[in-house]
């Protein structure tokens, strides 16, 4: 290599090992990514399309605004901080290194100068006697010391923590853990999404890029509930999965609840609660009727797009139903049913009849008194569906940064020289993070060094 | 009694911003003390006011603006007080407990009724996720203010006028190193927020992280106190720059806390 390629290598490694690179990436990406927060991210919707200029729009696009965060740019972003955080740690590892594995065993007095905190206290005695003293009280204070001897006099060198200086290192190699799971996830996962009506079943769901996915098993939806609070909103959606293997129930995987929050997975593929809707057929609803003029109340059943006929003569059809009126009916709450009623030779009559409300059709003043006992009404699940073989990598490179980072704030590598010579005992120390806390600690140390 | 509780700890951080403040201006220490005695006593009211609510709505009350609000002035409070413990730093309370006393205030001014949790909130992780961010957010907040201490500081020092607000102010090296020991902790809790959060979202809605507002402006506000903190391992990213740099972050993540919630759809909002 001529020394003009090796200057260019150079200057290439040193721009990748620069903090200012780091500072530069980790502002640009927080800046850049503000982008996909304001613009809509996926296939723009024609309403949003309408705010927008065609110029507006073409420029969008080429920049891949509406799916920014996968934009050749952003990602570009992205490998600069890892190749940057790479070469930053390749660079300046093998001296924290040095440091843990090869430690200042002897503190001469050139290093004692570069020393913040030293102290020196004069002791009579000789040094082969004090020496034991110094190895005792370091052991008992400190941490267990090693001894070096020069020139007759004893040097000690103790340490606590020495490991938290590669806390930081552990956090980078997290976050290059964390990309590679993404990576694995992205090539080879997918997401997508499986609606089944209760009693049906479906071995095959269509991901989000719109391909037809054969599971190689199918699942069942053996029922789907869903539960409300007094206000109305949603409390609970709940399907009863079973998962069959050739026609087959599998074996613990039958009837297994799932709600929001209790995913099922199955081989590698896991299937969340995500959302539910009526399959608008073969529901079935439960009526009481009773005439006015007495008598005892009769159920009746009525099947959706069905007519049933009454007592009496007539017939009722249900025109629709919900499990909650109140975002229809203000006024009320819980299940409710508009039906139809056609008495012999009249004309049909729609009205609404509640279950909570058992006297409310009283008051319409019709012969027949009815009352909504409620529905079997037929659902369907819909169901995330989800296959992502790289998320185990992600949880380990989490891991990794939490041990890195409590490594990295919440320890520091504390040391502490002892040199023993004729006369006097001489303490330095130096800590890798927090001084001031280290000082009061060393102060104390000194203090107890006195008493040797 | 859970409104009684409130308004039990709105009157008493009123009073010690009366008295912290009137600290700053007659540095007396019976004031000090009066002040450091009522922000104790208002943040176990507080204390109780929470588990009384935790108690009555069954889950980490954090729900709705009414509850967020007060949860952050609750881990404001509390860990000023472990700060102030810790690093004898008396007068932070000057600035932090006006901020609480706005935040109660604000709070107040949202319907207080407890909401019923939607499906997705009913998890164990509500409680991690949350309290470590709160936690995150509150550490951050004291570096914002050790931030603008830092600034009026200089700026007395600049101008030469040295009155009794600049002798109760502490050294710049001091606030500089506040700054820092904040960040110290609040990155971590941001970070432990942030993995939470994505283990809770793998569980709820299958992906780990989808680009969601809240996720991006917390990872946003991420990358600015990580480019801050690498920053002042360059020494150029000290003092004024590193305390103007403590008041930007804290602006994004105030963004990140309420802006987002209010102003962009998605599954952080508060109806």
């Amino acid at each position: 290599m001529t020394t003009d390629n090796r200057g260019v290598v150079q200057s290439v490694w040193d721009f990748f090992c620069s903090l200012k690179l780091s500072i530069f990436l980790l502002i640009g990406l927080a800046v850049t990514s503000i982008i996909g927060t304001i613009i809509p991210q996926g296939p723009p919707a024609p309403e949003y399309l309408q705010t927008i200029s065609q110029a507006k729009f073409k420029i969008y696009a080429a920049l891949g605004f509406f799916d920014m965060y996968h934009s050749w740019w952003f990602l570009l972003l992205l490998y600069l901080l890892t190749i940057n955080l790479i070469a930053c740690s390749i660079k300046r590892l093998p001296r924290v290194w040095k440091i843990i594995s090869e430690p200042t065993l002897v503190m001469d007095e050139g290093f004692e100068k570069s020393l913040s905190l030293t102290h020196e206290v004069k002791v009579g005695g000789e040094p082969a006697a004090l020496k034991d003293r110094a190895a005792a009280f370091l052991r008992k204070e400190f941490a267990e010391p090693r001894l070096t001897e020069v020139d007759g006099e004893y040097h000690f060198f103790a340490e606590k923590n020495p490991y938290c200086r590669l806390g930081v290192y552990v956090v980078h190699l997290s976050i290059i853990i964390i990309f590679i799971g993404a990576i694995i996830g992205s090539l080879a996962g997918y997401k997508g999404y499986a609606a089944i009506p209760e009693g049906g079943s479906v071995s095959t769901i269509e991901s989000r890029s719109g391909k037809q996915i054969d599971l190689g098993f199918a699942v069942k939806c053996e029922k789907f509930s869903v539960s409300f609070y007094d206000t109305g909103a949603p409390k609970e959606f709940r399907s009863i999965l079973t998962v069959l293997e050739n026609g087959k129930p599998v074996p613990g995987y039958e009837n297994v609840k799932v709600i929001v929050n209790q995913p099922l997975t199955y081989k590698g593929i896991t299937f969340y609660q995500s959302s539910y809707g009526p399959t608008g057929e073969g529901g079935v609803f439960h009526f009481t009727v009773r005439e006015r003029k007495g008598g005892a109340p009769v159920p009746l059943t009525v099947r959706q797009g069905e007519r049933a006929s009454l007592p009496g003569g007539g017939t009722i059809q249900v025109l629709e139903a919900t499990q909650e009126v109140r975002s229809v009916l203000p006024q009320f709450s819980g299940p409710a049913a508009r039906i139809e009623v056609t008495p012999p030779g009249g004309s049909p009559q729609p009205f609404v009849v509640f279950r909570d409300y058992p006297k409310f059709d009283e008051e319409r003043g019709g012969n027949l008194i009815f009352t909504y006992e409620g529905a079997d009404e037929k659902y369907y699940t819909g169901l995330q569906v989800a296959k992502d073989p790289g998320v185990w990598v992600v949880w380990l490179g989490c891991a990794l940064m939490v041990v890195g980072i409590l490594l990295a704030f919440f320890l520091s590598h504390k040391r502490i020289w002892v040199r023993v010579a004729r006369g006097r005992v001489t303490m330095g120390g130096t800590a890798s993070k927090n001084q001031a806390g280290f000082q009061l600690a060393f102060d104390e140390l000194v203090d107890k060094l006195k008493s040797i | 009694m859970n409104a009684l509780l409130f308004n039990v700890t709105l009157g008493i951080y009123f009073l010690a911003t009366v008295t912290y403040l009137a600290y700053l201006v007659k540095p007396r220490d019976s004031l000090g003390r009066t002040s450091h005695w009522l922000i104790s006593i208002g943040f176990l009211v507080h204390c109780a006011f929470t588990v009384d609510r935790y108690v009555e709505a069954g889950h980490t009350p954090i729900t709705n603006l009414h509850e967020a609000l007060s949860f952050f002035g609750l881990a404001l409070v509390g860990t000023f007080i472990a700060f102030e413990r810790r690093y004898k730093v008396f007068i932070i309370g000057s600035f932090v407990t006006p901020l609480a006393f706005v935040l109660m205030v604000v709070s107040s001014l949202f319907p207080s009724a407890i909401t019923p949790l939607n499906p997705t909130l009913m998890s164990k992780w509500l409680a991690v996720h949350t309290t470590l961010a709160f936690l995150g957010y509150a550490s951050f907040a004291l570096a914002f203010g050790a931030g603008i201490m830092y600034l009026i500081q200089e700026h007395f020092l600049k101008s030469r006028k040295l009155g009794a607000m600049y002798q109760k102010l502490p050294s710049l090296e001091m606030l500089d190193e506040i700054n820092y020991r904040c960040l110290t902790f609040g990155f971590p809790l941001l970070t432990f927020a942030i993995i939470s959060g994505a283990i809770w979202a793998e569980t709820a809605w299958g992906t780990y992280w989808s680009w969601d507002p809240k996720e991006t402006w917390s990872l946003i506000t991420w990358f600015v106190y990580a480019a801050l903190l690498h920053g002042r391992l360059t020494t150029g990213w000290r003092g004024k720059r590193a305390a103007i740099l403590a008041i930007i972050g804290f602006c994004i993540l105030l963004f990140t806390f309420l802006g987002v919630n209010l102003l962009m759809p998605g599954l952080h909002s508060y109806k």
